[in-house]
């Protein structure tokens, strides 16, 4: 491990400028505990949706609205942002030039695009079914978690675009270079949520 | 019966959504008390603008107090909002007191919707913008100091924090002005706050407000972990930290995890109401028990943010009076985390009726049960920190041991709700509220007040008047106990919570006891802005410009009083706890720096009240659906957030020869001074230097 | 630094096995829902379990989580916020639950 013992893990090493380390870290902490807190609400929308999951009144159920290709689909884009987010942060570590992180970062700018547009398809799906969160407990439960998480990716791909603009107008300097990291937490956390999302909402939905 | 005026423009606003307007059209006494407080807000609100601008002081304020970064003086902030907001709701205490005097089998003055309105404002401003605001100042302010840091890790999310508070308070005005509050209560149960029961302005006054005043809290409690966590001077371990600082950590900890829930309950309960979701509604699937659930997962750690800052207070007032080491430091910090963590284990004990099974309600009661022992071992420490120490009565001292006494009697009354039999008997009796003000008044008030008077000199360079400060812990202490100990028989004895009339003749000799304690807490509050007006008046003869007016051992009052800017001229390095103590009995308390450095301090920012505004003008927006002032108000919030993203000019360089000329002049006043003792503590011969026996 | 490009190269393979980890873990959730591998309870709780599983792999190879120094305070408070959320969700789970049966 080359990595020097205390630094943040994802620290560009070409600049060991001690001050701005700890920025960075104290930075990065500061995120990861937003983070946390957001996860409290994620899980407590969890909860929710596990205690409404059966509360149909008579109304679409899981296994009638869900249906297992798209969430598939869907999962392996995120998934695959996820990785194309992580060779923007090798690139953006290591130096390379600017056009490099600029495209994978619009790569996974597109597949998070791509991930809100199959979503959004999804919704729309449901509620040409009748499913809409109106008509019953379970589904305002589906459509507080599931559209939640679609929010949160919709701001990171705003985020995305923000990023993309700076690194054109200041290069990677060190705002920039913190920026773009709290994005790969905010990113990766998202990955992480959604693997909680198609087990319990999901795949939990359409197991016979 | 009140059409809207202009939907397209204005929402579901009409003519009879004004006070003045009902008023006019019922002139019941209910409705002028209404009418007259609309009045006040708009008054005052105009008021203060005429006389600023008549100063010409706007830009002053624009510089040094809306737009800085400064944790100092957004700890002073959120304390005025405290002393405004602490105002308001006291007045509408001593309303819902006097209408239960005057309404046994009468109709009293206050009509049954304005009473609800009344217990449904005051418990949210207590809680939300008045004991909130008060121990987040207090945190911002002495916090930094304590750990030998120039201000907290995220400045300008603190401003932020600030300013979506007072944003959230404004709001709460505005609402005596325009419309009508929550008559649900402070913690808003479903289905009565749903479209079917509620679907007036005033339950959506209640969830915006409560949001955005809970989205600030989250940050503030990101943002003091992080301080504490990455920001300690060299030297200052966790273990050498004040007690404040334990406190304040542990509370920033419960800040970031108990108000997500409260963000879930109050979003969910929107979504049921803008969006005709289920989750909480009567028909359709919903489950109004989950909000309970939800609400109480919030509320309980909340009353543990409320008390740990006060109890912080506390060991640092208590060890400096007593001129003696704080007792048990290691078991104070671990009673403080027990505390902490145990907070998320009993918030069942809220809802014990709701109907869970007795098992249940068991684990609960005994987790509640075990909750009052660390606190426990706190008061054993405190009173050891006493025993054979040399106890000076100050105002701040008056209030710790009043809070010794009165909150122990309060956690005994906790203990019985513990049990869930007996909690079937008193839950949401009067008992129920004896106990919870008897927590919170000589728990959290008294402990704010004790700071307030402690902290300061420090903040203003000049002591707050002492007897008037007596004075006025005299009529806090008779009116808690004349206001409180009543309703704990009133409870006993059957009387509900938040009832606008009585039918009970045997409950009236109790409930005049309790007016009279009431009228004795608004003379509390009055000698308290007596106490700060005459302070100020006779500042000149009180200065403690060297900053160590009580002899006392954290880094804090090691420097001015009022401190620089950037708060310590060099950091300090720290050798064990009481730092400062430590320096004094060495003989080198004000080490002379070799060299003075620039400093690098965060440049102002119009962000933070900018997202103020915005944020209440978007929660304004959404209570009268007014989409399209919802609508841009998030949208100039986000471009905000974007734009600020953009500024690449974070700091303002304090030039070393600036700083040197700052320290010099304070050093000329160390050098004038003489050191006092302890005797002479009250008078004007303590200009804030020590006199301390070398070891 | 000469050593740069095998850093990169090495920060990649993480990347690249995370990934391929992960895609392992979905496939074989989707697939035991998708062809049902045994009964109801079984396999959903292999759902969750290979969901535990990848969330921990998404920690390791995409956040840098490890059990090293560098990430300590970072895993520290991961692990308090998941006892903090273990505890709200499982109370609520039990509670309502039980409310659920006694009121049917």
């Amino acid at each position: 491990m080359s990595a020097v013992e205390g630094i943040h893990p994802g620290l560009n090493l070409a600049h060991p400028h001690a001050e701005a380390q700890a920025e960075t870290e104290t930075a990065l902490f500061g995120f990861w505990v937003f983070l946390m807190s957001d996860a409290v609400i994620f899980a407590l929308l969890f909860a929710t949706y596990g205690v409404m999951l059966h509360a149909t009144v008579g109304g679409p159920t899981p296994s009638g609205v869900y249906e297992i290709g798209p969430a598939l689909l869907e999962t392996v884009i995120l998934l695959t942002s996820s990785f194309t987010f992580g060779l923007a942060s090798i690139a953006m570590k290591h130096g390379a030039p600017r056009r490099r992180l600029l495209g994978w970062l619009g790569v996974t700018l597109a597949l998070g695009l791509a991930f809100l547009v199959l979503e959004v398809r999804d919704f729309l799906t449901m509620f040409a079914q009748g499913a809409t969160p109106m008509r019953s407990g379970y589904l305002s439960s589906f459509f507080a978690l599931v559209p939640l998480h679609g929010l949160h990716v919709a701001a990171g791909c705003l985020w995305l675009a923000v990023m993309m603009v700076q690194v054109v107008v200041f290069g990677i300097d060190e705002r920039v270079r913190i920026n773009v990291l709290r994005l790969g937490l905010f990113w990766h956390f998202l990955d992480i949520v959604w693997i909680g999302l198609f087990s319990v909402v999901y795949l939990q939905g359409l197991i016979r | 019966m009140n059409a809207p005026l202009w939907p397209a423009v204005f929402g579901r606003f009409g003519w009879m959504d004004l006070p003045f307007v009902r008023a006019w059209q019922d002139p019941s006494v209910s409705e002028i008390i209404g009418a007259g407080a609309g009045g006040l807000v708009v008054f005052g609100g105009l008021a203060v603008v005429v006389l600023v601008t008549w100063l010409g002081r706007w830009g002053y304020l624009w510089r040094e107090w809306f737009t800085t970064l400064d944790h100092k003086k957004i700890g002073v902030m959120y304390v005025v909002i405290a002393f405004v907001m602490l105002s308001r709701a006291l007045v509408e205490a001593v309303l819902m007191r006097m209408q239960q005097a005057a309404a046994i089998n009468a109709p009293g003055f206050v009509a049954p919707d304005h009473f609800a309105q009344l217990f449904t404002t005051h418990g949210s401003i207590m809680i939300f913008f008045m004991a909130m605001p008060f121990l987040t100042g207090a945190i911002n302010y002495v916090m930094p100091l304590q750990i030998g840091a120039r201000d907290v890790a995220f400045p300008l999310l603190n401003a932020v924090s600030l300013w979506l508070t007072a944003g959230a308070a404004g709001l709460m005005m505005v609402s005596l002005v325009i419309g009508r509050f929550s008559t649900g209560g402070w913690t808003g149960y479903p289905p009565y706050t749903e479209l079917a029961f509620s679907p007036d302005v005033g339950p959506d006054y209640w969830i915006w407000a409560v949001t955005l005043g809970s989205i600030g809290t989250t940050l503030s409690g990101l943002n003091f972990a992080v301080t504490i966590y990455k920001k300690r001077c060299p030297g200052m371990d966790l273990m050498r930290m004040p007690m404040f600082c334990w406190t304040s950590l542990c509370t920033a900890i419960l800040m970031i995890f108990a108000m997500p829930p409260l963000t879930v309950a109050t979003a969910l309960l929107a979504l049921d109401r803008y969006l005709g979701f289920h989750f909480f509604t009567n028909d359709l699937g919903g489950n109004m028990m989950n909000y309970a659930n939800l609400i109480w997962l919030f509320g309980h750690p909340e009353v543990y943010i409320l008390i740990l800052p006060a109890f912080g207070v506390y060991s640092e007032v208590i060890s400096t009076f007593s001129s003696k080491e704080l007792y048990g430091y290691t078991s104070l910090v671990i009673a403080t985390m027990a505390i902490a963590v145990l907070s998320f284990t009993v918030w069942v004990h809220h809802f014990f009726t709701m109907g869970q099974s007795a098992n249940i309600n068991a684990v609960f009661g005994i987790a509640t049960m075990a909750i009052g022992l660390p606190t426990g071992v706190k008061i054993y420490d405190w009173i050891w920190t006493m025993f054979r120490g040399r106890v000076r009565f100050s105002v701040s001292m008056l209030y710790s041991l009043a809070f010794m006494m009165t909150f122990v009697l309060g956690g005994l009354t906790g203990i019985v709700l513990a049990f869930p039999p007996l909690d079937y008997l008193v839950h949401n009796t009067l008992f129920l509220v004896a106990h919870f003000h008897n927590m919170l008044i000589p728990g959290l008030l008294y402990g704010m007040l004790a700071g307030y008077n402690y902290w300061f000199p420090k903040a203003f360079g000049f002591r707050l008047d002492e007897t008037w400060g007596r004075i006025s812990f005299g009529c806090w202490v008779a009116g808690f106990y004349l206001a409180f100990m009543p309703l704990y028989v009133l409870g006993a004895g059957g009387m509900t919570r938040r009832s606008q009339a009585v039918f009970e003749p045997a409950f009236r000799p109790w409930l005049y006891i309790a007016g009279i304690g009431a009228l004795v807490l608004l003379c509390a509050l009055v000698t308290l802005f007596v106490q700060l007006w005459v302070s100020i008046r006779n500042r000149e003869s009180t200065r403690v410009p060297v900053g160590d007016p009580w002899n006392a051992g954290g880094l804090e009052w090691s420097i001015p009083a009022p401190p620089p800017e950037y708060n310590f001229a060099v950091i300090p390095t720290v050798r064990d706890r009481d730092p400062f103590y430590v320096e004094k009995e060495a003989g080198n308390a004000y080490p002379r720096p070799k060299r003075y450095e620039p400093i690098a301090m965060p440049a102002n920012s119009m962000t933070g009240p900018a997202l103020g505004v915005l944020g209440a003008v978007t929660a304004f927006g959404l209570v009268w659906h007014m989409w399209w002032l919802a609508g841009l108000g998030l949208a100039a919030s986000i471009a905000t957030i974007i734009a600020r993203s953009f500024v690449r000019d974070l700091y303002r360089i304090v030039p070393a020869a600036e700083v040197g000329r700052i320290d010099r002049r304070w050093r000329k006043e160390i050098d004038r001074a003489k050191p006092i003792g302890r005797a002479v503590e009250g008078t004007p011969a303590n200009r804030g230097l020590a006199e301390v026996e070398a070891a | 630094m000469t050593t740069a490009n095998g850093e990169a190269a090495r920060e990649t393979r993480t990347y690249a096995i995370g990934y391929l980890l992960a895609l392992l873990l979905t496939g074989a959730a989707f697939g035991a829902v998708y062809w049902q591998v045994a009964s109801a309870a079984t396999v959903f709780g292999l759902v969750l379990g290979l969901g535990l599983v990848q969330m921990i792999v998404h920690f390791r190879f995409f956040l840098h989580i490890t059990l090293g120094k560098s990430s300590r305070a970072d895993l520290q408070l991961i692990l308090f916020s998941t006892l903090i959320i273990v505890l709200m969700v499982s109370g609520t789970l039990v509670i309502l639950f039980n409310l659920h049966h006694r009121m049917m």
